[in-house]
Order: C-alpha cells, then structure tokens, then sequence
C-alpha cells in the first residue's frame, strides 16, 4: 500500500474518530452521566455543563501537553544528565560548562545575536516603506502580491535561489551569479566566494530571511495603514504638513502597537532559524547559529545533554517575547 | 483625497519608479532560478541567466565526420562533407579554426591550409568540406573549434529528467511522500482545535482565561526544545520514525496556532445567534456543529492554508520524524538539501528540483492569497 493511500485513511480515520469522540462523549454526559430527566434535572443539567467544557478541550489538551508542555521539561531534565550505557546519570550544569568551553557555541550566539539585531528590523523597516509606498499606487495590489510570494517558498527553496545569486566561478570563466557579475561590472577586481568570507556570509544568509519575511511585515502594516482614521491625516495636511511628516510624525505613532507585534513574530523566527543556514553553509566558515548548532549536537555528535543545553539557550531567549505576548493578550482580554 | 494630499507629480513618479525597482529586485532572484530551470546544463554554465533571452556567441568544439567511413575518393584525393551542425537550428558562424590556440582563426567560406594537399573548408551555415591525401584523411575526424551566434532556446528536458528520469535525482517519490505527509498534518489539527477553540470562546468555566494564556504562549514555545523528548517517547512507544510520528509531530506544533487563530474568529461571532440556538433548546454539539462550524469557514480555510505551506516547506520536522537512513521516506526539502550537497554545481538539477517543490505552494498562495492575508492579520497576536 503507497503511504499516500495510507495517509488518506488515517485521514478518513482521524475524521470519524474525532466525530465518534465528540458525539458519543456528549451523549454519554447527557443521557447516562447526568441525564436531564427526574427529581434531579435541574443539578444535573449544570454539571454537565461544568464538564462538557472539558470534553472538548481534552483532546487539544492532550496534545499540546504532550507534544509541547512535556517536552520543555524533559529537555530541562536532558541538559542536566548524560546519557551513559543503559540509562542516564545526574551530571548537573556539566553540559553546561562543556557548552560554554565550546567556541562554536560562543560563535553561534555571536551570531544569533546579529541575525537579531539585522533581520526583524530590516525586514520591519523594508515592509513598511513599501506599504506606504504602495498604498495608493493603482498597481499597489500586483506589486505587493509579488513582494509577498517567498512567504510561500520554503527556506530550502529559498536557499537554492539565493545560492544560485552569490554562485562563483573562478576567475576568468563565465560567471553565472548574479552578484558576481554585476560586481565583476561594477569594477571588482575578481570574482568572490561570497558565502565563504567570514561576517559577509552571515549577512548574505540574513537577506534571504529578509526576502521571505519583508512581505510579512508588509501584509500587516499595510492593513494598520488603511485603520488609520483619516481625519488626522487630513487635520495634519490642513495644517500644513509634508508627505514626510505625515508618514512619521501622524502615520507611523499611530501604528507602533502593530510595528512591535511585527517585530517580535519576526524576532522569534530568527531566534529559531535553521534551515537557510543548514542548507547553504551547514555553518562553515563562521555562519554557525544555535538552532543548527543543536541540530549538530543532537545528531551528529549525538550528544543529548549538550543538545538538550543549546535548546534551553534558544528557550531562555524566547522567554522574554513570551512573557509579552502573554500580557499583551490577558490585557486585550479584559 | 489624493489630490489634496500634498502629494506632487514628481513624488508621484518617484513612488512609481522606486516601487518598480522594489518589485524587481524582489522578483529577479526567483526569476533567475526559473529561467535556468528551462536552460540546458551547458547553457546554465557558459552564459548567466540574464542572457538567456538574447542570442549568445558561444565557441565549441566540433568534430568532422569519421574519415575511414564518410571519406570520398575524388581523384587523387579523399574528400569527406558534412555539416558541424544542422542547417534548421539557424546558426550562423562567425569564425573558425583547427586548433585550440586559435578559435577564431578563419572566417566563414575561407580555407584553412593543413599541409601538403590537405584542407578543409567550413561555411557560414556549418557544412564544411575536408580533403588531403589517403593519408591525411584517415583516422580520426578533423577537429573544428567553431565560434557562433547560438539563439536563445529553452527546453523541458530538466523537468522530463526530473520527474519521469528514474534516476536518483529523481524527485518524483519525494514529491509524494511530501504530499504524504501534509495531508493529515494539515486535516488533524483542525479537528482537534476547532472543539477546543469553542469551548474557549463559548462555554464559561473555571481557569478558561489561564487555559488561553497558555495556549499564547505555547504559540512561541520553540520546536527545537521538543525534538529529543519526543523522538524518544515515540521510539519508546513503537513509533518509531514514521509516517504517524511526523503526522502526531505536526499536529502537536500546530495547535496552537489553530486554537487561537479559531478561537479569536469564534470570539468575534455575533452572541444574538448563538443565545437563540440555545434558548431553542439546542445543546452545544449542535450549535457547534450547525452553527459555529459552517460560519467559521474562512478562519479555517485561513488555518489549513498556513499549515499546509509549513507542513510542505518544512525540513526539521521531517528529518528529525521521518526521514531514516534507507531515503523511502524522503521528502522534498530533505532531497533538494542532499542534492546542494552532491549536485552542488549542477543548476539544471537544482534548479527544476526546486520550482517542482515550489509548484504547488505558489499556486496555493496565488489562488488564496485573501485568505492567508485574512489570517496572518488575525493570527499575530495583537
């Protein structure tokens, strides 16, 4: 049987089963459990109600307890044990000290750190000059839907477009990156292995999430743009205000909330980045960042406990974007 | 309002330029890998993309046909004709030599002295004509280096060989087993979440604002922390790396996102609806299933779009769950990195691998843009 028939009845499966679930435990509530009949209707109508909310959360909650609330801790667990023949020994912050001796560690932080500082700005700042830039342009529709295409390429596809752009060829033959050629045009010496100079290349790596997420920042600040209440922009133009002040003085204020929900989706992005940098230089030539480092450790050196300590790393950066969104979230709640 | 908003011709061309040259310079790196995805392996290495469109001047190596079979006596000597290439491809030559030190020695139609009575001959449209003594013309043919206007040209032979080739490269079994693994991945997630998402924005019970909270943060929870815990509990269990594995995976790392994306879309339904249906006597299961359900559509037709981009161009997930030593179970990222790897200079292979990854997502995006939109737009939390 090809897995893709396969994949078609597990989905056949995982319908019915989930319909069969919801239905029968519903019934089960109401009829058996606590049925709306007797001297007791009354209170066995209102505890129904009290678990029937549980019914429909326990499979979600089964889940993400399983697939996202256990795994923090047991990676908590991991870092501070080695794996040894036959079980695991309590090795408290020894893979920790063993990652911070480690210079690829150090390098890959260093880098992390950049791609942070780089990408969710840039892509910020680029999205939102070219939703003001397109907002009243007539073909303002056309040009943002190719601006927001790489969102729906791969980083690996990604990744073998922009290998193609930094390509190199010796000097001498026929280039056919076109970041060499027009170098090459523009009176460079000879032509450069762009992915193998050391600081370039991680910037060059950093472009291609900056193609991918531009379009992003774009969609959302462009739909912010348009919820700006005209009446300001008119007061600001009655009082004689240019386009420029407009944009930055009435716009951009008014929008800040949005910037920063921009900036922080993109902020955690990076902060997992992996598949540019495992497709395109695999973390050669000093391009290392964590995800990829831990990605080394896990399976190529096989090293759990070190692993397991560069992914609390990736935890601890997030936990500060995390705790935000949550109070952002309990506040619009309320 | 444009009119009075202090805008000025010249602001409005420079608008117009500076957002053509945006568009361009975010299209060409795409572009470039298309056209070269249509070019032939030759093609790709002697000349840039960018050039593809115009006629190239390119210099090859040619030889005559072999003497010991097509050579003519014509008196004392042997005459072999031919042509370097065919007439119909309309190739016009535009210099000529014998030998590698000089490419261009000759113009169309002159005659090239090889010593003693040998010589050859080659014209503008490629025919040439070789004679010299029983000697000379024997043996191998005589080497041409001809130097020519070639017209652009563009082939589907790359996508032939890569979908049809039946070689290693081949990408046909890693575009299924992709498709493999998304379709559950995409369809699972939404079952579970669209109960849950209701019960979160309809039903009143204990801990439900710390239950929404969680799911807000879990959104961020970075995948990478959950890789070696699992792979081990579904070694454990008798997963094993697999198919259900990178299905259970999936659908775990989604539900976040499909719980609050649906959630906030459910929240936002007019409450007049839902108080009837339940002032009718209607239990929950039925307004969910009657009412909620069908009014939810565009929030989960924005849903499964994003989940099944992530789910297709996703690479970690799959090499960690699925992908194992014997390569069955490859999908495409993992096949297009194994080929950076050994194809590294190999654009024709690359470069069609890619665009059949890329094919089906592009459409996706291209015919439900408004909807990706919609619920990027409601998915960055707020």
């Amino acid at each position: 049987m090809h897995p893709a028939i396969q994949a078609v009845l597990t989905v056949g499966i995982a319908v019915i089963a989930a319909i069969g679930y919801f239905y029968l435990s519903n019934l089960l509530l109401d009829r058996v459990l606590f049925p709306a009949r007797g001297k007791n209707a009354g209170r066995n109508i209102n505890r129904a109600n009290m678990i029937r909310p549980w019914i429909f959360l326990f499979p979600a909650l089964f889940a993400l307890g399983l697939y996202l609330a256990y795994p923090v801790i047991e990676t908590i667990r991991l870092s501070l044990t080695d794996r040894v023949p036959g079980g695991y020994e309590w090795a408290g912050v020894d893979n920790y000290v063993q990652m911070t001796g480690d210079p690829k560690f150090w390098e890959a932080l260093r880098n992390n750190f950049f791609w942070l500082l780089v990408v969710p700005g840039l892509s910020t700042l680029f999205g939102l000059i070219i939703a003001q830039l397109t907002d009243r342009l007539k073909w303002g529709s056309v040009a943002k839907s190719i601006i927001f295409m790489p969102m729906a390429i791969s980083f690996v596809g990604a990744s073998v477009i922009f290998k193609l752009v930094y390509d190199y060829r010796p000097a001498g033959e026929e280039q056919i990156g076109i970041l060499n050629a027009v170098y090459l045009a523009l009176g460079g010496s000879e032509p450069q292995a762009w992915l193998t100079i050391p600081g370039l290349n991680s910037f060059l790596l950093m472009v291609v999430l900056i193609w991918i997420q531009t379009g992003f920042a774009m969609v959302i600040l462009s739909a912010a743009l348009r919820g700006i209440p005209e009446e300001t922009i008119e007061a600001a133009i009655v009082d004689g205000a240019n386009p420029f002040q407009i944009f930055f003085k009435i716009k951009v204020p008014q929008i800040m909330p949005t910037i920063m929900v921009v900036w922080t989706t993109i902020t955690i992005l990076v902060l997992k980045i992996f598949d540019i940098v495992f497709a395109m230089t695999n973390g050669q030539w000093g391009t290392q960042v964590l995800a990829n480092y831990m990605y080394d450790k896990l399976f190529r050196s096989n090293d759990w406990g070190v692993g397991s300590a560069s992914a609390m790393v990736i935890m601890l950066l997030v936990l500060p974007i995390l705790i935000w969104n949550v109070r952002q979230a309990r506040k619009e709640m309320r | 309002m444009d009119n009075i908003a202090g805008r000025k011709p010249a602001l409005g061309w420079a608008v117009n330029i500076s957002v053509i040259l945006i568009v361009a310079l975010w299209i060409f790196p795409t572009l470039g890998l298309l056209v070269s995805s249509f070019r032939t392996a030759d093609q790709i290495s002697s000349s840039g993309w960018w050039k593809a469109f115009f006629p190239t001047e390119q210099t090859d190596r040619y030889r005559t046909a072999d003497p010991d079979e097509a050579r003519v006596a014509e008196g004392d000597l042997y005459v072999v004709e031919g042509r370097i290439f065919e007439a119909d491809q309309g190739i016009e030559l535009s210099s000529w030599g014998t030998s590698a030190r000089d490419v261009s020695a000759y113009a169309p139609g002159d005659t090239a002295d090889l010593g003693d009575d040998g010589q050859i001959t080659v014209e503008a449209d490629g025919s040439y004509r070789w004679s010299g003594t029983d000697e000379q013309v024997s043996g191998r043919g005589e080497r041409i280096f001809a130097t020519a206007l070639i017209p652009p040209e563009f082939t589907l032979r790359n996508y032939d060989n890569m979908l049809f080739g039946g070689t290693s490269d081949s990408i046909t079994k890693a575009f299924f087993n992709t498709v493999t693994v998304t379709i559950p991945a995409t369809i699972i997630p939404i079952l579970f979440a669209a109960f849950a998402a209701y019960a979160l924005a309809w039903m009143n019970f204990p801990g439900r604002a710390i239950l929404i909270a969680a799911i807000v943060a879990l959104l961020v929870v970075p995948l990478q922390l959950a890789l070696i815990p699992l792979l081990k509990l579904h070694l454990s269990i008798g997963i094993g790396k697999g198919y259900l594995g990178v299905w259970l995976a999936h659908t775990g790392f989604g539900l976040p996102l499909a719980i609050y994306l649906l959630r906030n879309y459910m929240a936002g339904l007019p409450r007049d609806i839902i108080e009837n249906a339940r002032v009718d006597g209607a239990t929950d299961f039925q307004i969910f299933v009657r009412i909620i359900l069908p009014l939810s559509f565009p929030a989960l037709a924005s849903f499964a779009i994003f989940q099944f981009l992530w789910t297709w161009n996703d690479l970690l997930v799959a090499i960690v769950f699925l992908v194992d030593s014997s390569g069955d179970t490859t999908v495409m990222t993992r096949h297009i990195v194994e080929l950076l790897g050994t194809r590294g200079g190999n654009w024709e292979v690359l470069a069609t691998a890619a665009f059949v990854s890329m094919a089906v997502p592009l459409a996706v995006f291209f015919f439900m843009q408004r909807y990706l939109v919609r619920g990027l737009l409601a998915g960055s939390v707020k």
